[in-house]
C-alpha cells in the first residue's frame, strides 16, 4: 500500500514539472514529424522491392520503427534529468524520508512511460493524415510494447545514472549503447534488405524483435508470431532492467 | 542525551591514478549531545564532519562503533532513526521549477503525512521562515537566503526530535547569515535538538551551546565555546612601553595574577598572560602607574576558537 502511493507522489510530482514545461511535447514530437515528412517520402521507392506500392503501406512500416526508437532513445536519455535532480539535492532529500526506494524510481519512469505514449499518439495521429491504417486493437498492443520498451530503457539509464552520477560519463555511454541497438533494429530500413551475416547479427538485438512485433501490429497482423515473440522478449528484459535498476537506487538510496 | 556514539568510523576508498588508497575519513568519534541544544561540530573542510553527519543521519553506514540517535540504535534501526530525525544537505535540495510550497507539502507527504495535514504543515512552516510571500514562486527565483531557508523548513516539516544541518550558512551573506541564526535558535526555542556543522569560527561561537572541534577525522576538542577557550590559553594582555621595559617587567612578574610574561621581539612592550583578562587590566595599569611606568598602549586578546584550534592541531583554522 505504502509502495502504492509513494509511487503515485513521485509520478504525479513528474508529471506536474513536465507539464509545467511543455517545451518538451514540441521538442519531442518536432524530430519524428521531420521524420515523417522528409525522410518517409524516400521509403516508398526504397520498400518496393519489399512490394510497397503506396505512401499507405510505407508509412506502415516506417511509422512503427520510429515509434519503437522514440521509445529506446526517449529513456536512454532520461537519465539526464536524475543527475540534475542529484546535483540539486532533491534526490539527497528524498533518501532522508522513509519512501520507498522502488517508488522513487518506478514513479520517473512511469512519467517517461506516459510521456512517451502521449508522443506516440500524436504521432499517430499525424501519420493518419498519410494514410495511415491501423486497427485500434492492434494499435494499443503495439502501444503496450512501446510502454514497456521505456520503462526498460528509462529504467536503465537511471540505473546507470546513479551509478556513473555526470553527464559526461553518461551521454557516451548512452550513445553507445544507442547507436549499434538503432542499426541493428531495422528501424529505419527493414532488415529483409540486409545480407545474411548481418541478419544474424541482429536476430540477438532484442529491439529487432520488437521493431518485427511492432510492424506486423501495425499491418493488422497480430497473429504473427513475431507479435507475442516481441512482446514476451520486451517483458522479461524490461523485468530484468527495472530489478536491475531499482537494486541501484536501493543501494546509492539507502 | 538526545545522540551518543562510541567509536564511530569509516573509511573511503579512492584512487589516483593507478593507485588505490583507503581514507580514513572518521577515525573513532565519542560524542554526546544532549537534548535541546544546538551542537556544533566545528572542523576545516575535510575534517570528518560531514562524513559523521551522515552517517548520523543514515546516509552512510558506519564501518565500525556505535551510535544512539534520538533513543534509537542506529546500527539495528535506521529506519526509525530516519523517520526521527531531520537533516539538511550542504548543497541544497529544492528544484528549480517547483514553488516552496509545492517542496514542502511533497516532502512532508514523503514522510507518510497526509494530503490536508502536508498542505497545513507547509503553510504554517512557510509562515515560520517568513516565505509565504514567495510560497508560490518557483525556487529558481528565491535569494540564497530565501532557498536556504525553505531548505531548512524541507528538513523539519515532519517535526523531527534532533535535526542535522550540514553548513547551514555557508555561501550566505552576513545578513542573510545573521538571520538564519535566529532561524536556528527558534528551532531550539520549539524543543529542538540542533546539530550543524560549520567552518566559522564565529558561527560556532555565537550560535552553539556546545561543539566539538573535529580534524582528521577526529574530535579533538568538546564543550562550550567559553570553556573551551578557558582551557586552552590565556588572555593576553599586551602593554606597549616608552623604554624601563626591564623595569616593569621585574616589577609585574612578581604580581600573583600573571601567570607568565614575555617581551615583545620589538622590545617596546611586554606580553602578560592571566587568567581574567578584564579584571586583570585596570590592575597592571594601577601597578605600573604607582611605580612611576609610563604606559604607551594597552591591549586585550581574549582566546579565540581560533586559538583553541591551534593549540589542539597545531594549524590555524583561518589559514585553511
Amino acid at each position: 500500500m505504502k509502495f502504492f502511493r509513494d509511487t503515485w507522489l513521485i509520478f504525479a510530482r513528474q508529471m506536474q514539472l513536465l507539464l509545467r514545461n511543455p517545451v518538451w511535447v514540441f521538442v519531442g514530437v518536432f524530430q519524428p514529424v521531420m521524420y515523417l515528412l522528409l525522410f518517409a517520402p524516400l521509403l516508398k521507392p526504397a520498400l518496393s522491392p519489399l512490394g510497397v506500392t503506396s505512401d499507405a503501406e510505407a508509412y506502415q512500416v516506417f511509422v512503427p520503427g520510429l515509434l519503437v526508437l522514440l521509445a529506446i532513445f526517449g529513456g536512454l536519455f532520461q537519465g539526464f534529468g536524475l543527475i540534475a535532480e542529484l546535483r540539486a539535492g532533491v534526490i539527497e532529500r528524498s533518501r532522508v524520508t522513509p519512501v520507498s526506494r522502488f517508488a522513487l524510481l518506478l514513479g520517473r519512469s512511469l512519467r517517461d512511460v506516459v510521456s512517451l505514449i502521449a508522443q506516440a499518439g500524436i504521432i499517430t495521429i499525424l501519420a493518419l493524415f498519410f494514410d495511415l491504417r491501423v486497427f485500434i486493437g492492434d494499435l494499443l498492443l503495439a502501444y503496450l510494447m512501446l510502454a514497456l520498451i521505456a520503462l526498460m530503457t528509462s529504467s536503465v539509464s537511471y540505473g546507470v545514472a546513479l551509478a556513473v552520477k555526470s553527464e559526461d560519463a553518461l551521454a557516451p555511454l548512452m550513445n553507445t549503447v544507442a547507436q549499434p541497438v538503432l542499426l541493428l533494429s531495422g528501424i529505419l530500413l527493414p532488415l529483409q534488405f540486409a545480407p545474411g551475416w548481418l541478419e544474424d547479427v541482429a536476430k540477438w538485438n532484442p529491439f529487432s524483435w520488437a521493431v518485427d512485433g511492432t510492424r506486423a501490429l501495425f499491418a493488422g497482423d497480430i497473429g504473427n508470431d513475431r507479435v507475442w515473440q516481441g512482446l514476451l522478449i520486451v517483458s522479461v528484459l524490461t523485468v530484468l532492467s527495472v530489478w536491475w535498476a531499482a537494486r541501484e537506487f536501493a543501494r546509492s538510496v539507502r | 542525551m538526545i545522540i551518543e556514539t562510541s567509536g564511530l568510523r569509516k573509511s573511503f576508498r579512492s584512487r589516483q591514478g593507478r593507485e588505490k588508497k583507503t581514507v580514513e575519513a572518521v577515525r573513532g568519534v565519542d560524542l554526546r549531545v544532549d537534548e535541546g541544544e544546538i551542537f556544533g561540530f566545528l572542523g576545516p573542510n575535510g575534517a570528518g564532519k560531514t562524513t559523521t553527519l551522515r552517517m548520523l543521519a543514515t546516509l552512510i553506514v558506519p564501518d565500525g562503533g556505535a551510535a544512539t540517535v534520538a533513543g534509537v540504535d542506529l546500527m539495528r534501526d535506521p529506519g526509525e532513526v530516519r523517520r526521527r530525525i531531520g537533516y539538511v544537505a550542504q548543497g541544497g535540495s529544492t528544484w528549480d521549477d517547483s514553488t516552496a510550497r509545492e517542496e514542502l507539502v511533497l516532502q512532508a507527504r514523503l514522510y507518510g503525512i497526509g494530503k490536508s495535514v502536508a498542505l497545513e504543515r507547509a503553510a504554517r512552516a512557510l509562515d515560520a521562515f517568513q516565505l509565504s510571500e514567495y510560497a508560490d514562486r518557483k525556487c529558481k527565483t528565491y535569494s540564497g537566503g530565501q532557498r536556504r531557508r525553505v531548505d531548512i523548513a524541507l528538513g523539519i516539516i515532519h517535526e523531527p526530535r534532533v535535526v542535522f544541518l550540514d553548513e547551514p550558512t555557508t555561501g550566505l551573506d552576513p545578513q542573510s547569515r545573521a538571520h538564519m541564526w535566529d532561524e536556528i535558535r527558534r528551532l531550539r526555542t520549539e524543543g529542538m535538538t540542533v546539530f550543524i556543522t560549520t567552518h566559522y569560527l564565529e558561527e560556532a561561537d555565537a550560535l552553539c551551546d556546545r561543539i566539538a572541534i573535529m580534524d582528521n577525522g577526529e574530535v579533538v576538542a568538546e564543550g562550550t565555546p567559553a570553556a573551551l577557550k578557558r582551557e586552552i590559553s590565556h588572555d593576553v594582555i599586551t602593554i606597549g612601553l616608552n623604554g624601563a621595559t626591564a623595569e616593569a617587567a621585574t616589577l609585574l612578574d612578581s604580581v600573583a595574577f600573571v601567570s607568565r610574561l614575555e617581551k615583545l621581539d620589538t622590545g617596546d612592550g611586554l606580553r602578560l598572560f592571566v587568567d581574567d583578562g578584564a579584571t586583570a587590566m585596570p590592575q597592571v595599569l594601577r601597578e605600573l602607574e604607582r611605580n612611576g611606568v609610563t604606559l604607551k598602549s594597552i591591549e586585550l586578546h581574549r582566546p579565540s576558537l581560533d586559538d583553541v584550534f591551534l593549540t589542539k592541531t597545531g594549524r590555524s583554522l583561518r589559514e585553511k
